[in-house]
């Protein structure tokens, strides 16, 4: 719906659990508009379509889970080179290897860290609820079309699954560059040229700082967290996506029981809310990050925190049954107090 | 005095990198030349694979976008589905297109998507320097088959433009020589009619080109230019494999 409305008419995608609500209702909606909705042979395939479509400037995206997500890595890299936009949304499962359909949050690392090769990075925006699922999905789309890179939804099964009440917002009215690089049959005019090789002496090297230099403007302008409780607290939990819900209603029993507990959960993970975190553990000594993993994003929250912070993790490895509980975390709450 | 040879306008006036002779120039040309009869140039993008012919947008004076190698096909339905009134062609070697590539191919002409292909077989891998393809002949000696292709270990050559054929998305596929006058003339007049097929929306046209790398066959110019008239031939027979307007 949110891609809808953000002007997407062009979806390429392959069937995978817990996703197919994406391309099941885009095959539906998508030739009512006019657009086109793909069923590819392949991950690989489709992330090419995605790749093909976005170099002809119009907003299209694909959809996918872990494993699926795993073989776009080669096409993500290649748009990150080629410096094309185009929406990627990863409704995570478990793993490693088929793993299993539970929520999970083990592909942070495969998002952030650029997943495929080349050192690049793309937008990674992790929604929390079904409201911030419709509304970061526009929001890709924008920052894609915006800094001429990919952006991908990161969300679980929980969020993916979920059903909430939800308005249906509308487009925001965000000014953007023209797409005077896409491809579209000369027509008189200048050729064009949609590549990520660059084989000329320095070329490759320019090319990389710029990319570098993107990076760093995203970082500068596109940041976004919620601080929940923040400005008293002795603990500090940071969390993302689904478990930071979770975490959330552990952070309000806490509260409720006299302990100054706050959450701060990053919204964007790329780029990550560095100064954030550094500017809430000047006054607030002990974080606790929380994760349904064995501990990925607490990496990026121990280089960003003030120096003499501490940092614990609390995490599962993905799993049936191993969403935690408040409780559950209440408890390491106290234990890390 | 009358002009009767010039240089296609779709193509650049540049030097092209290609070996001597190598039948990738022979082919930019045969292609350029029915781009300019269709006029097509100005509403072209074609889709540049990864092997010696990478740099398509340096020699061709159209858009290109390039796709990572063997994803040609997939790079081009998405061109052609959100740009459905351009004119557009991949341009594929055969460890792109037969082997990285083959789910791709198979998908995108069973599909029947709106494009042209253009299918480079030189029998072997030419940029990353001389090794077995699937379309590398029976005996034939590579940097990687140093005992020459063995069937029963690495299969037999594949026919692409026999196995398209088969497909119902697709409404022509060919099989051309660029090695004499004679093929060459009929090279041409399949690629024009490949192109045609796709200004008239008939759906997905194929074109094999049978192709010389003179440098990873270990031969001169005119003796590689003689392997594919005779041995390549001989097992990649040229001709017309599948015409809609036919059947
Ligand atoms: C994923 C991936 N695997 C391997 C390569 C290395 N590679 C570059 S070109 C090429 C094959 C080229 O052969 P072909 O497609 O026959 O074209 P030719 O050079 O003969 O024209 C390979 C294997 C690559 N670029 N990407
Ligand atoms: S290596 Fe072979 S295919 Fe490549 S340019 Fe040289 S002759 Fe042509």
């Amino acid at each position: 719906m949110a891609a809808i409305e953000a002007g997407c008419r062009y979806y390429f995608g392959y069937p995978i659990t817990p996703q197919s609500d994406i391309p099941e209702y885009l095959s539906r909606e998508l030739p009512k508009l006019g657009g086109e909705f793909i069923q590819a042979e392949s991950e690989i395939a489709s992330i090419n379509m995605l790749l093909g479509a976005s170099a002809t400037g119009v907003r299209a995206m694909t959809s996918s889970s872990s494993p699926g997500i795993s073989l776009k890595q080669e096409g993500i890299s290649y748009m990150a080179g080629s410096e094309l936009p185009g929406v990627i949304v990863n409704i995570s499962r478990s793993g490693p290897g088929l793993g299993g359909i539970d929520a999970s949050q083990a592909d942070y690392f495969q998002a952030v860290k650029g997943g495929g090769h080349g050192g690049y990075h793309i937008v990674v925006l992790a929604p929390a609820s079904v409201q911030e699922l419709y509304d970061l999905t526009m929001l890709a789309f924008d920052l894609a079309d915006n800094y001429r890179m990919p952006a991908m939804v990161l969300g679980d099964s929980v969020v993916g699954q979920m059903k909430e009440a939800l308005v249906a917002n509308r487009r925001p009215d965000t000014k953007l560059p023209p797409k005077d690089w896409a491809v579209r049959g000369r027509g008189g005019g200048e050729q064009r040229v949609v590549k990520s090789l660059f084989l000329g002496d320095g070329e490759l090297e320019a090319h990389n700082w710029r990319l570098h230099a993107k990076y760093q403007e995203l970082k500068e302008r596109e940041t976004r967290w919620e601080e929940f409780m923040v400005a008293d607290a002795r603990l500090l939990v940071t969390a993302f996506g689904s478990t930071a819900r979770i975490v959330k209603t552990a952070v309000m029993m806490a509260r409720e029981a006299g302990l100054k507990v706050g959450l701060l959960r990053p919204v964007t993970l790329f780029p990550f809310p560095e100064k954030a975190l550094q500017r809430a553990t000047q006054q607030c000594k002990k974080v606790l990050d929380i994760e349904l993993n064995t501990g990925q994003m607490v990496e990026d929250v121990r280089l960003c925190v003030a120096r003499d912070a501490e940092v614990n993790f609390y995490g599962r490895p993905p799993g049936a049954g191993s969403l935690p509980t408040p409780e559950e975390l209440l408890e390491q709450i106290r234990k890390h107090y | 005095m009358k002009q009767v040879f010039k240089k296609p306008e779709s193509l650049k006036d540049v030097q092209t990198h290609f070996c001597p002779g190598c039948h990738h120039g022979t082919i930019h040309r045969l292609v350029a030349e029915a781009m300019d009869e269709f006029g097509v140039q100005q509403h072209t993008i074609g889709v540049a694979s990864v092997g010696c012919s990478v740099f398509l947008y340096g020699y061709f004076d159209i858009d290109v976008v390039e796709s990572p190698h063997g994803r040609a096909a997939a790079v081009a339905t998405g061109v052609k589905r959100a740009k459905p009134d351009s004119f557009v062609f991949t341009y594929q070697g055969d460890g792109d297109l037969a082997a990285i590539g083959t789910a791709e191919i198979i998908h995108a002409a069973n599909r029947g998507e709106d494009i042209t292909v253009i299918f480079v077989n030189n029998t072997t891998y030419g940029m990353t320097g001389g090794q077995m393809a699937p379309t590398t002949l029976l005996g034939q000696r590579t940097s990687t088959s140093p005992y020459g292709r063995n069937k029963s270990k690495d299969g037999a050559p594949i026919r692409m433009a026999e196995l398209l054929s088969q497909l119902e998305g697709v409404a022509f596929s060919a099989r051309v020589a660029v090695d004499s006058p004679r093929n060459l003339m009929d090279a041409k007049k399949q690629i024009k009619k490949a192109f045609r097929y796709q200004v008239e929306g008939k759906g997905f046209s194929f074109i094999e080109a049978l192709s010389a790398c003179p440098t990873n066959w270990g031969m001169n110019p005119l003796s590689a230019n003689a392997r594919v008239g005779a041995e390549m031939c001989d097992y990649f027979k040229p001709g017309v494999y599948k015409n809609v307007e036919n059947l």
